[in-house]
């Protein structure tokens, strides 16, 4: 059995990538993936605490970040590609109307 | 016995209310003869009912009459309500607001009957008989102040009526300002008697103050009925302009001269000897604002005298004439012959309404022209008008039996009794009355005698009409006969005024017609026949020759510019209040700090706001690291408190 430690360490490794790369890249698509890793990551913790409290209030919980993201996945991915369509371009700096 | 008005005393002040507020509303569009009938019709149908609300109460035998018709301020254990009241003193103002007012109604559908804003005049005219008539007939100091500041509302809108004139809205502002100080005083008055008594009732007040507990507070003491009642003095002295609150009465003549003689001689300015006769009760236990009282009324008589000796305005000479007859009324208060007061209060009131009458009869018959200097020789043309002003000039001089005749008399016989320094009240007020005498001789001679001064050609003297010339032969009649209940004290009988009001006054003085006092009483009486002749006889050796305006210099310089007074207030109170309002409230406090703060708060906000616009960069990615950011933060506020302790305790 692998202990809870383990799950934990991993998903705040995955958090972790998802937020540097949600910071630091460009291209949209990328950073809307790098939000699916964080859910996704956070999907992890709770399976794994379910796991350890046996309880299933945890995977409960997953099921519904699943719909949200799913939700999240639909609307993202259409404002992407208005963007792109709009921009010709996927680069998020681009996208700069609000700029002083 | 039924009593249908007196049981509905609220009906008398009502009608001239329906009355402003119809002609006010409504009259612009009517034709003069719909609202003369509306203020006419008004005031003459309160001054039915006042009538017959007297002969309800005489027949009733003359009890007090008092009737709380609905609660105006409650407030813990205060009450205010709208009670009316009515004794033998509100029958005297009561007939004298409604009688005068009413024949200076008909006088006034002449005189102004060429004016602008006709209406808006008789609108004003009855809402001010309203306002009298809630004053005499309350029952409570409350509802009196409400009177009190309604005539002086009324007051201000009347001097002001011609308000395309500069002089007139100054004036008009003046008397009201003038008129907030005395106010003042007043409102102080009334709290400190109702935090003495308890309630502001005439008739809780007046009972509480005359137990037998109550000392009297001696001559000289300050106890708090004793400010309670120079407090309440205050008022008094701004309403009814005695010194040194008298400044706006002869600006006030800005106003129409019907407005002159109603409000300014007859019935408003007279309030105020009203009201300290009412509160009797309250005097008679402070001897020290009796005193008082008495010597500023007084010295307002012979001051404003002495002013009224040069002037060339024929409505100023009346008003300065008129402050010095109300300082009469306050001598009579002051010495403790409140009878007498208003005995004066009531004769001045026919006869200096019939000399404002008459004086503006007279401008209207030389166009509008107020300088004697530029009269002279009217007798001939304007011969009703002569003879009524005659029959007021020798009423206020104080020749038998002409009404003032008798009160003047009353008054300074009461003087001259006055046990603290009564005979020198008494020569003041005997040197007034040669005065008085004087200069209302004078301002026959120069009006009506003599050769004229005016250009006949340009000027087309005529005389009023009818509704002007009858109000001023009925107030000529009453000028003569007004006197007369008050006769028979002379050869033995009774004062029957004083004893008329004897059950509000208290019989004191009504024995002063007294066998011993009777010969005394003879002699004064013709000493001051003989002051009116002095003043008489001086009139015409100076006035009966041909006569011109001439220069002004030394006393008469002084006298014709009132004492320097306007002009010492203006030094004294009005320019540094200019002064610190613009310099300090306007420019420091205001424009400064207040302003300062408004604007600097709006400065503050942009400069703020700019320095925060940085913050929104519009690039995507800094708004992502300040998602993370606060993320953090939050994650942080949250779970210090449960990892903190783990820290703190050490690594186990």
């Amino acid at each position: 059995m692998v202990p809870t430690n383990y799950y934990l360490i991993l998903s705040a490794i995955l958090f972790g990538l998802g937020v540097l790369a949600f910071v630091f890249k460009r291209n949209i698509i990328t950073i809307f993936m790098a939000i699916e890793l964080m859910l996704n990551a956070v999907n992890l913790a709770f399976v794994a605490f379910s796991q350890a409290l046996g309880k299933t209030d945890g995977e409960v919980f997953v099921l519904f970040v699943i719909v949200v993201a799913a939700a999240e996945a639909a609307v993202g991915l259409g404002i992407i590609i208005l963007t792109a369509r709009n921009r010709r371009s996927l680069n998020v700096e681009r996208v700069d109307l609000l700029k002083l | 016995m039924p009593r249908p008005i007196l049981e509905n005393l609220w009906i008398i002040p009502l009608l001239p209310l329906l009355g402003s507020a119809i002609n006010g509303l409504l009259g612009s569009k009517w034709s003069k003869t719909l609202v003369n009938t509306v203020a006419l019709g008004s005031t003459g149908l309160s001054f039915a009912c006042a009538l017959e609300a007297v002969r309800e109460f005489l027949a009733g035998g003359s009890q007090v009459f008092r009737k709380e018709f609905f609660d105006w301020l409650v407030a813990g254990n205060f009450r205010a309500g709208f009670d009316l009241q009515l004794d033998e003193l509100t029958v005297v103002m009561l007939l004298v607001v409604t009688g005068v007012g009413f024949l200076i109604h008909i006088y006034s559908t002449g005189y102004m009957a060429h004016e602008e804003g006709y209406y808006r005049f008789f609108s004003y005219l009855n809402l001010f008989m309203f306002f009298m008539l809630i004053l005499v007939l309350a029952a409570n100091y409350a509802l009196l102040f409400v009177g009190w500041e309604g005539v002086g509302l009324c007051s201000y809108l009347l001097i002001g009526f011609y308000f395309l004139r500069k002089s007139a809205t100054d004036a008009g502002n003046k008397a009201f300002i003038v008129n907030r100080i005395g106010d003042f005083g007043f409102m102080l008055g009334m709290f400190l008697l109702f935090r003495t008594f308890h309630s502001l009732d005439f008739s809780t007040v007046f009972a509480a103050a005359s137990k037998p507990d109550v000392a009297i507070e001696p001559l000289g003491s300050f106890g708090t009925i004793t400010i309670a009642c120079l407090l309440l003095f205050v008022g008094a002295a701004g309403k009814s302009a005695q010194l040194p609150l008298y400044v706006w009465l002869p600006d006030a003549m800005e106003g129409p001269t019907p407005v002159s003689a109603l409000i300014h001689a007859a019935t408003m300015v007279t309030a105020g000897v009203y009201m300290v006769a009412r509160s009797h009760v309250l005097f008679t236990h402070a001897p020290t604002a009796m005193y008082v009282v008495a010597i500023v009324g007084c010295a307002t008589a012979f001051f404003a005298a002495t002013i009224g000796l040069v002037q060339s305005d024929i409505k100023k000479v009346l008003a300065y004439s008129t402050v010095s007859q109300l300082g009469y009324m306050f001598l009579a208060c002051g010495v403790g012959a409140f009878g007498a007061g208003i005995f004066h209060l009531m004769t001045h009131a026919f006869f200096k309404a019939l000399l404002f009458l008459s004086a503006g009869s007279v401008i209207h018959a030389v166009g509008g022209n107020q300088d004697m200097w530029e009269m002279g020789g009217l007798s001939k043309k304007i011969k009703i008008t002569y003879r009524c002003m005659l029959c007021g000039t020798i009423a206020i001089a104080g020749f038998p039996p002409f009404a003032a005749f008798f009160s003047k008399d009353s008054i300074l016989f009461a003087a001259y009794k006055y046990e603290t320094n009564g005979k020198a009240l008494y020569a003041v007020g005997l040197l007034a009355a040669i005065l008085t005498s004087f200069y209302m001789f004078r301002l026959i001679w120069l009006t009506f005698r003599g050769e004229p001064r005016y250009d006949e050609h340009k000027v087309h003297v005529h005389e009023s009409p009818f509704n002007m010339t009858v109000p001023l032969m009925i107030l000529a009649v009453l000028s003569l006969v007004g006197g007369w209940v008050a006769a028979p004290a002379l050869w033995g009988g009774k004062d029957y005024f004083a004893e008329f009001l004897s059950p509000v006054f208290g019989t004191g003085e009504a024995a002063g017609g007294a066998e011993a006092a009777a010969s005394l009483e003879h002699i004064l009486s013709g000493v001051a026949v003989v002051a009116a002749a002095l003043g008489l006889a001086v009139a015409m050796w100076m006035y009966n020759k041909k006569v011109s305006r001439g220069t002004s210099e030394g006393l008469h310089k002084l006298l014709y510019n009132k004492y320097y007074v306007d002009e010492l207030y203006f030094g004294a109170v009005v320019n540094p209040l200019i002064w610190l309002s613009t310099n300090l409230l306007w420019k420091v406090i205001d424009a400064g700090t207040i302003d300062g703060a408004v604007n600097g708060v709006a400065k503050g906000a942009a400069v703020i706001g700019d320095g925060l616009r940085h913050t929104q960069s519009g690039n995507t990615r800094s708004y992502a690291v300040w998602v993370i950011v606060g993320a953090i933060v939050v994650f942080a506020i949250i779970f210090w408190p449960i990892i903190h302790p783990a820290f703190s305790g050490g690594l186990r």
